[in-house]
């Protein structure tokens, strides 16, 4: 059991920095006020950056101290160099994303690894909530009304793995949390997790077999790659 | 700027300052500047606040119009305080408690330090047109000489907007062993083609003005006309649309009806026509135009980088905060955000903040409790990791 909030971050962000080892270079995508990168350096002495679209919540991490840039992530992420951090961090933030696939890509050019967390759609009490009321759901996690939510995709644990073979990118662990409630704070959940977990945390980098067979394999012929456009379905 | 000095509300200041002077580049050591020149002697006006710990230093670099009078106050009866007084002093964003902040008038500027206004020993007579044209880099060059003799070696920031954010850019790259961090605000790598354009109608209305004399106007009544206009065209640039909508409108300046004349009917007629007659009381017309040429000449790319604003800054090490203003026209915000964009592909430590702003350019100027919590924060942690 984790706590709902402590040290001031909550109890999925607890999470995601329980697997960033000490030291590490960290980018936090959509930072907000700076409650993972505060205490990832605090705790961690991690060297951390953040990307807030907010002016606001992008002023405040830097009144704390902390290195941010106002700024929309999907063109912010563009300008790092190659494998720039440790980890990249998109907390709570890919059911937003206009175009996830690129965005991941991005992560995991600029990042060895990446670490991504979402609500999980198919949490049995959204489900249950669609099926007897018939109205979209909405939950502790996902807490909009259909015309107000700044959420524009649906995704589940399993639609996410499923979206790693897509892209080409290995999933090196995950957690599947559910909050218990918010006094007693957040548990992991390992049997059923597609049902029973609210929030679903992927710790995730660069295909490694993808890698090796790009690297392998000889530069295709003329006539190979001819064949291939030819191939390729207009 | 002087328009918008305001004695602090709270009445927190670092109270009386002195301005002080520096000589060097004695012939026959004399500055060589960028463009091959010899310069020399040159002298530099200088104001210190806080007390050196060897390790504390703040450099404030200003912009066009500003002086070495940052804060503080002359003599108990001074009306108003230095240029950027809501923002250094005890407790303020730059806390005169905590760091020595220095700030001097640059070179080529009129303000008690070396400009075309100076008397040039080899004639005996002011330089007029005869001095050499400067660069943000002789500028900061001539800083640098400054802080020698001051004994400070490292610089835990730089700090400035506008020109003043050139020289800090100037500053990060030429010296990047003496410089911990830099704070470059409301400013570019180099000046777009409309800066240039303000800047072209400016000087051309100090040289078309007859009084202008070829620059050599010290012994005659100078180009104050000239001058004036000048500093309306800038304070033009300086504001926005929405700035002069909630400023003046279409208010009629002293009167109920237009008057069928040219005099200042409108309030922005009014309120331009007194910036350029205060501006001229103050301000040396070759100066201007020796700043602004600097300004044009600026490019940061070029000058380091051999064309590339990212190589530039591949040679600094510090970390930056860099702020733009939304309604900043002059130089608006996707030019920071090249600053930001070459600093990230060299792996620097960049934060950065578009604030929201309705003043346009003098933004940096005015108080803004966003702008001093970000600085004092920025500030803070670079002092505690030293």
């Amino acid at each position: 059991m984790v706590r709902f909030e402590e040290n001031g971050i909550r109890f999925d962000l607890q999470w995601v920095a329980s697997w960033i080892p000490p030291g590490s270079k960290v980018l936090d995508l959509g930072c907000g006020e700076g409650e993972l990168l505060h205490y990832l350096k605090t705790h961690k002495s991690v060297e951390g950056t953040g990307i807030e679209l907010d002016e606001a919540k992008a002023a405040r991490c830097i009144e704390r101290g902390l290195s941010v840039v106002h700024g929309d992530m999907n063109r912010e992420i563009r300008d790092f160099a190659e494998n720039s951090f440790d980890f990249v961090i998109l907390s709570q933030t890919l059911q937003q994303v206009y175009e996830p696939a690129e965005l991941l890509r991005h992560i995991l050019r600029i990042g060895k690894n990446g670490v991504v967390s979402f609500p999980n759609f198919s949490y049995w009490r959204i489900r249950l909530q669609l099926l007897l009321t018939g109205y979209a759901p909405v939950t502790r996690e996902l807490p909009y009304q259909w015309y107000d939510t700044p959420n524009i995709r649906v995704i589940t644990l399993k639609d996410f793995k499923k979206f790693a073979d897509a892209v080409g990118f290995e999933i090196v662990r995950s957690a599947a949390l559910v909050i218990v409630d918010e006094k007693r704070g957040g548990r992991r959940v390992s049997f059923l997790s597609n049902l029973r977990a609210a929030y679903g945390i992927f710790q995730i980098r660069k295909n490694h077999q993808e890698t090796l067979k790009q690297t392998k394999s000889p530069a295709p012929s003329k006539d190979e790659s001819q064949r291939k456009v030819k191939e390729t379905p207009s | 700027m002087s328009e918008y000095i305001e004695n602090d509300p709270r009445g927190i200041s670092v109270g009386l300052v002195e301005k002080k002077a520096f000589t060097f580049a004695e012939p026959p050591d004399e500055l060589v500047l960028e463009s091959g020149c010899r310069l020399g002697p040159i002298t530099l006006a200088y104001e210190t606040y806080g007390t050196f710990r060897g390790d504390n230093a703040v450099l404030v670099c200003h912009a066009l119009s500003g002086d070495s009078h940052a804060a503080g106050y002359y003599t108990a009866e001074d009306p108003k305080p230095g240029w950027w007084d809501i923002m250094i002093g005890p407790g303020k964003g730059i806390d005169t408690d905590k760091y020595f902040v220095i700030c001097s008038n640059i070179l080529g500027g009129c303000m008690g330090s070396t400009g075309p206004s100076s008397i040039n020993p080899k004639t005996g007579r002011p330089y007029g047109l005869e001095f050499p044209v400067v660069t943000i880099g002789d500028m900061v060059e001539a800083q640098k000489r400054l802080l020698d003799h001051l004994g400070i070696e490292r610089l835990l920031s730089v700090v400035g907007g506008s020109i003043g954010g050139m020289q800090v850019l100037e500053w990060a790259i030429r010296f990047p062993e003496r410089v911990v961090t830099a704070v470059p605000l409301a400013t570019t790598t180099r000046h777009s083609a409309l800066a240039i354009a303000f800047n072209e109608v400016a000087r051309q209305a100090i040289m078309a003005d007859p009084a202008w004399q070829g620059g050599d106007y010290y012994f005659g009544p100078g180009p104050t006309m000239g001058l004036a206009v000048a500093r309306m065209i800038g304070h033009i640039t300086y504001l926005s649309d929405e700035a002069m909508r909630l400023k003046f409108g279409r208010r009629l300046q002293d009167k109920a009806d237009f008057s069928y004349n040219f005099d200042a009917d409108f309030q922005v007629e009014s309120y331009l026509r007194y910036q350029g007659s205060k501006f001229v009381e103050r301000f040396d017309a070759n100066s201007f135009l020796y700043i602004t040429k600097a300004a044009d000449y600026f490019d940061l790319g070029r000058q380091h980088g051999r064309g590339s604003v990212t190589r530039a800054f591949s040679k600094t090490r510090a970390k930056f905060l860099v702020v733009s203003f939304t309604s900043d026209w002059l130089y608006p915000t996707y030019q920071s955000r090249e600053i930001v964009r070459a600093l990230k592909k060299n792996g620097l430590d960049v934060s950065f903040c578009e604030i929201e702003a309705q003043w346009g350019h003098d933004a940096f100027l005015l108080p803004n409790e966003r702008l001093s919590e970000m600085i004092r924060g920025f500030l803070d942690r670079a002092y505690g990791q030293i």
